[in-house]
């Protein structure tokens, strides 16, 4: 169980949230101009790095707010969400 | 009876009766029943797994391989971990538990959640050490240790600190503890697990019932001393071979002669330690075997008497008579959590076993868990680690206290043996250690053990190396050595020495098997607490339950919800009361519980446009006072959630969704919203808790409006009215999910039950969710998660006219441009008939075009008959057909003959949306005669008002609880309005106020609120609520999660105030109600 320093809330357990996957995935701001495999990579394709990684959490038991996250991937270590 | 006449921590005053395999025993408070059993002479306690072996009592703690009983319901425990109580039943077992599913077991189990700055587990000398350097700072500490009394192996010893008993220290560092305020001590309590960001869980084991308790700490401090191990030699498993530091704490700490005559296997300074003691206990000690003596020889075998009990013990060529064999093979710290936190271990040569290397969390091991074994090392290594954890946290530094001087002579190294007896080799390829050849007498032959649990011998590791395995995790799982129910505790090391010596390198080269939860065996029902049977998970019900459940619904699971099903009368079952619902809501007025529809306020200047690029339709244009159904998409283009939305003013809609998806549906806008348009002024409320809503159906359900809604009654289709309803403000739609005349009547939900009943009375036939499937198919309105399974698009169920060609951009539109999307030979939404109309195609049945044929062409998404129709009917997803074709529905064995059709089976023109086309034609209907029915205003009915007697009955002194019934509430977003609790940025409950302001979202009957008061309403709290509910961090109020529940938690002066969303509100109160009566029986 992580525990999420949740900037309006204080630190919670990771069961009050729900995971968001990757951040800083944008959408696009013409999807229309996209080529498929663009628009493919958009909704299918994401990292999955050992190591860091910037993910979002949204606390869904709480202020309702989405975080972004910084995790590690093998220590679980997590920096200061924002 | 070999209990000793006096010594040791037993209260002879008292005497505890209990029964073994049948026969009558007794023993005395302080006892387990391990003791209990030797105290009795019960020298053989269960048989083991493989071999059937008779095996005694092997340790004197969690470690135990053999002597796991049944306790009552509980179908296998380590007999020396179970407190001997009066009563206590057990049984012994052949190395396995069975089940008894009917056993009885009266526990109450329940959770607990704690945070402190300082954990410390283990209440021996280090731990008592570093939770009174911690206590002493101030810091919040919380100290754990699984048994009875605090004092660890100060508890077993003899040992003086100062000149005084070494538990006389621990007694008053205990007593020092008491004085601190913050400082929690929990004995009994066993820490299982250590997981991510310090979170660390423990079984408290309680007479009513165990506690599982959630610890997150700041700092962590192990204190979980060493487990004395054994090693292999021929016959090692005899009933009467017991660990040295056991035979000790049975002589010293119960009072019990573990043996009349005793070899002692010293290869570690522990073995002159236990010689000592059992003398003193009035043992005789016929020799100490130490081979790390000049010309050291080793034990190389036992024999046993014809019941297979030690008798003897050879050394070398010469038997030695005894009949306890105490082994001393060295000490292994208990790296069990340390290893779980992910620090990683190093093999120590000196100590001859694996100690803590890198930490992995903020936490520091102290004592004999790390491999420092003398008593005042141990202490003053744990005033060390408790200071330094305390200062991590910010406390401190404070003046520690004195390292008390102790009468342990220096230990010297342990000897490095693995294994002895014929053919031995050792750790690294040394010189082997070979016995005598002793003839042929019995017991050359015997196994040489290395998992007692497991019956897993040298022989056995012998035969995984020599097939080639090199690691210890092959290993396990080849021979099964270490997953028995020790989980490996007296064999591991074994196997890794031995290993070591079979493979000729270094044991730390071989290391060792992967450390996982729990630590000592939980039960299924510890883990579960309360969460079982009604509480199992939450089960919501609207404001009109009571009422469904007085009229014998059956109801179904929607989600968490409970919905009726259908509403059997004098007998009927389910065919006959949908047949008998669906004719009532087609030919007069039949009313439903539509409650459980997501219910999303939307505010905001720009909320029209946000819903355009959300909807695949149009929501920007519509009118104020009319509504429009829609569809959503994920951006991968197939439908995520349908429903109407209506708009209410300008900048202000409601919008509807599916009662399974109402939370995922409110989360995603909120995502778009604040991960993708945030510059956009829009907000989302949900009141779906606030409003209670009865669908009234048919074409006689004008009547029935003219009576309580009279202002609404001429709505047109697909416009809404805020309207007066018997006598409240509510609000109604002209929705139609039948093709029949239909309003959605809307009130708060305290008036809900009211207006039901009020609605049953006017004639309404109350019908459920079969009868509303039944009908939303025959006019074939496709359902999200019964039709669509995530991979189908609007275009798939025929909505292309739902999707704006119009629109620059919607979520999903440039994925329905996809070539896959947008390919022809996709799957669509057509209509099924059987060739038999009595027959029902199943739903789930595949779709082939004829017997025999496995191309599936797609498959059956629903099936029903119809009263209308007079036959079945059926909806599918298939590719490739048109109507008229002809197709096999196969499902098991059945194979049914279909033909596809339109997918609207019934008034396909829509001519009865408005009523009974021939009855409006004749000029009938519609407006009601003054002298018609009448109902009686409605009546307000708080949530919890149901629960006022028995929350009056649960109180008592300590904690009370009771409902505060109709607040008003408003929710408020964007500026702060100076009053109310704030639940996030920029978002508020405003409580209490009467009026509202503009903006101001009246979400009065959304939430119940419970108040909880008096000095253990903190008590009940921690068994559900994870957050941290000190008062010097719980002053502001908080959402989070109660049980599972999500409440927002209030501290108030008095205790605290609980806000339940209002269908979570009977969960919640039994689990309250529950929690105060588990807590009284702990207490008791
Ligand atoms: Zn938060």
């Amino acid at each position: 169980m992580l525990l999420i320093d949740c900037p309006h809330c204080g630190p919670r357990d990771e069961n009050e949230f729900r995971y968001g996957g990757q951040a800083g995935i944008a959408y696009p701001e013409r999807p229309a101009e996209l080529t498929d495999d663009e628009w493919a990579g958009y909704v299918f394709r994401r990292d999955n790095p050992k190591g860091w990684f910037h993910e979002r959490w949204f606390h869904a038991h709480g202020c309702r707010v989405w975080l972004t996250v910084e995790r590690h991937t093998v220590t679980h270590e997590i920096r200061k969400p924002r | 009876m070999t209990r000793l006449p006096s010594g040791g921590l037993v209260d002879r005053s008292v005497t505890l009766s209990f029964r073994f395999d049948g026969h009558a025993l007794q023993g005395h408070p302080g006892d387990t029943l391990a003791s209990a059993l030797l105290a009795c002479g019960v020298r053989v306690v269960g048989r083991s797994v493989e071999l059937g072996r008779p095996r005694g009592v092997f340790s004197a703690g969690a470690e135990e391989p053999n002597a796991l009983v049944r306790v009552g319901a509980d179908p296998m425990v380590a007999a020396t971990t179970v407190e001997l109580r009066d009563g206590l039943e057990a049984w012994s077992l052949r190395g396995k538990g069975r089940v008894d599913l009917d056993a009885a077991d009266d526990r109450r189990c329940d959770k607990g959640y704690l945070h402190c700055d300082v954990l410390v587990v283990g209440g021996g000398p280090a731990g008592l050490a570093a939770a009174l350097a911690a206590g002493l700072t101030g810091a919040r500490v919380i100290l754990v240790d699984d048994q009875p009394r605090l004092g660890g192996d100060l508890l077993n010893s003899r040992v003086r600190l100062d000149g005084a008993r070494g538990l006389d220290w621990a007694a008053l560092v205990a007593a020092r503890l008491a004085t601190l305020p913050e400082v929690r001590v929990m004995t009994r309590t066993t820490a299982i697990g250590y997981h991510d960001h310090n979170y660390l869980v423990a079984v408290e084991r309680r007479p009513g019932g165990e506690r599982l308790w959630h610890f997150r700490a700041r700092g962590v401090v192990l204190a979980t001393g060493a487990h004395e191990r054994s090693l292999a030699f021929p016959g090692n498993d005899r009933p009467g071979v017991m660990l040295a530091s056991a035979a000790r704490a049975y002589a010293n700490r119960y009072g019990v002669r573990p043996g009349r005559r005793a070899v002692v296997f010293a290869c570690a300074d522990s073995g002159y330690e236990a010689a000592r003691d059992l003398a003193a206990a009035g043992v005789e000690v016929a020799e100490i075997v130490d081979p790390r003596a000049p010309g050291g020889e080793v034990v190389t075998g036992t024999t046993a008497d014809a019941g297979g009990l030690l008798d003897g013990v050879r050394i070398g060529s010469r038997r030695v008579e005894a009949d306890l064999l105490a082994v001393a093979g060295g000490w292994n710290p208990a790296v069990h959590l340390f290893s779980q936190s992910q620090g990683t271990l190093r093999f120590d040569e000196g100590l001859q076993t694996f100690v803590p290397d890198v930490s992995a969390q903020a936490e520091r091991s102290a004592g004999a868990c790390r491999g420092l074994y003398g008593t005042a090392e141990a202490i003053e290594d744990g005033f060390a680690a408790g200071a330094q954890a305390a200062e991590q946290a910010g406390f401190g530094p404070v003046h520690l206290p004195r390292v008390p001087d102790g009468d342990e002579r220096a230990l010297r190294a342990p000897a490095a043996l693995w294994m002895t007896g014929p053919g031995a080799t050792q750790a690294g390829g040394g010189e082997p250690v070979r016995a005598e050849p002793v003839g042929t007498e019995p017991g050359l032959s015997e196994p040489a053990f290395v998992d007692l649990h497991r019956d897993v011998t040298v022989a056995d590791l012998a035969r995984a190396t020599g097939a080639g395995m090199r690691s210890p995790e092959h290993v396990k799982r080849y021979t099964t050595a270490g997953t028995g129910a020790d989980q490996g505790k007296t064999s591991g090391a074994v196997v890794t020495g031995v290993m070591s010596a079979l493979l000729g390198v270094g044991p730390g080269q071989v290391g060792g098997t992967t450390y996982r939860p729990p630590y000592t065996p939980v039960s299924f029902a510890t883990l579960a607490g309360r969460d079982r049977g009604p509480l199992s998970d939450p089960v919501r019900t609207t404001a009109l339950h009571a009422s469904h459940l007085a009229r014998g619904a059956v109801f179904e699971d929607v989600g968490q919800w409970k919905r009726p099903w259908y509403f059997p009368r004098d007998g009927e079952g389910l065919n006959e009361a949908v047949r008998r619902e669906c004719h009532a809501a087609r030919t007069g007025v039949a009313a439903m519980d539509a409650s459980t529809l997501g219910k999303i306020d939307i505010r905001g200047g720009d909320a029209g446009g946000f819903l355009d690029r959300i909807y695949t339709n149009l929501y920007s244009t519509l009118p104020v006072g009319a509504c429009r159904y829609g569809v959503m998409c994920g951006a991968d283009g197939m439908v995520f959630d349908d429903g109407t939305t209506s708009r209410l003013g300008d900048d202000h809609y409601l919008m509807t969704t599916t009662t399974g998806n109402a939370a995922a549906v409110l989360d995603w806008l909120e995502e778009w919203h604040q991960t993708e348009w945030p510059a956009l002024d829009v907000s989302f409320t949900s009141v779906t808790d606030h409003w209670a809503t009865v669908a009234v159906v048919g074409p006689r359900a004008r009547e029935v409006l003219s009576v309580i809604a009279p202002d609404a009654a001429g709505l047109a289709f697909m416009r809404h009215t805020a309207a007066e309803v018997l006598g409240v403000e509510g609000r109604v739609f002209r929705i139609s999910f039948s093709g029949e005349l239909a309003y959605e009547v809307n009130v708060p939900s305290w008036y809900g039950r009211s207006l039901w009943e009020a609605v049953l009375g006017l004639g309404a036939v109350p019908y459920g969710t079969e009868t509303m499937h039944v009908l939303r198919a025959e006019k074939g309105f496709a359902i999200v998660g019964q039709e669509t399974d995530g991979t189908v698009t609007p275009q798939d169920l025929g909505l292309s006219w739902l999707v704006s060609k119009r629109k620059p951009d919607y979520m999903g539109r440039r994925s329905h441009a996809r070539p896959d999307t947008s390919r022809d030979g996709r799957k669509r939404l057509v209509g099924l008939l059987a060739d038999d109309p009595a027959e029902q195609v199943e739903e789930g049945a595949q779709l082939v075009a004829g017997p025999g044929d496995r191309v599936m062409l797609g498959h059956v998404t629903s099936g029903y008959t119809s009263a209308a129709l007079g036959r079945t009917f059926g909806l599918a997803m298939v590719r490739d057909v048109t109507t008229g074709d002809r197709l096999t529905a196969v499902s098991g064995q059945a194979a049914v003959p279909v033909t596809v059709v339109e997918p609207v089976f019934y008034d396909p023109e829509n001519t009865r949306r408005d009523g009974d086309p021939s009855v409006a034609r004749r000029g009938g209907d519609a407006s009601p005669s003054p002298a018609g029915p009448s109902a009686e205003a409605c009546r307000a009915e708080s949530p919890a008002a149901g629960f006022a007697e028995r929350f009056a009955a649960a109180g008592d002194d300590r904690v009370r609880v009771r409902e505060a019934p109709f607040i008003p509430m408003w929710e408020v977003r964007g500026a702060d309005p100076g009053t109310g609790l704030r639940l996030g940025p920029a978002w508020w409950l405003v409580t209490g106020e009467p009026e509202g302001r503009p903006g101001w979202v009246d979400v009065s009957a959304q939430r119940t609120v419970l108040e909880l008061d008096g000095p253990g309403a903190l008590d009940v709290l921690i068994t559900g609520c994870p957050v941290d509910l000190h008062p010097s961090v719980f002053t502001a109020p908080v959402q989070t999660l109660l049980g599972q529940a999500p409440v927002i938690l209030e501290p108030t002066a008095s205790g605290y105030r609980v806000y339940v969303r209002a269908s979570f509100t009977a969960y919640l109160a039994e689990w309250l109600l529950d929690a105060i009566a588990g807590n009284l029986v702990i207490l008791g």
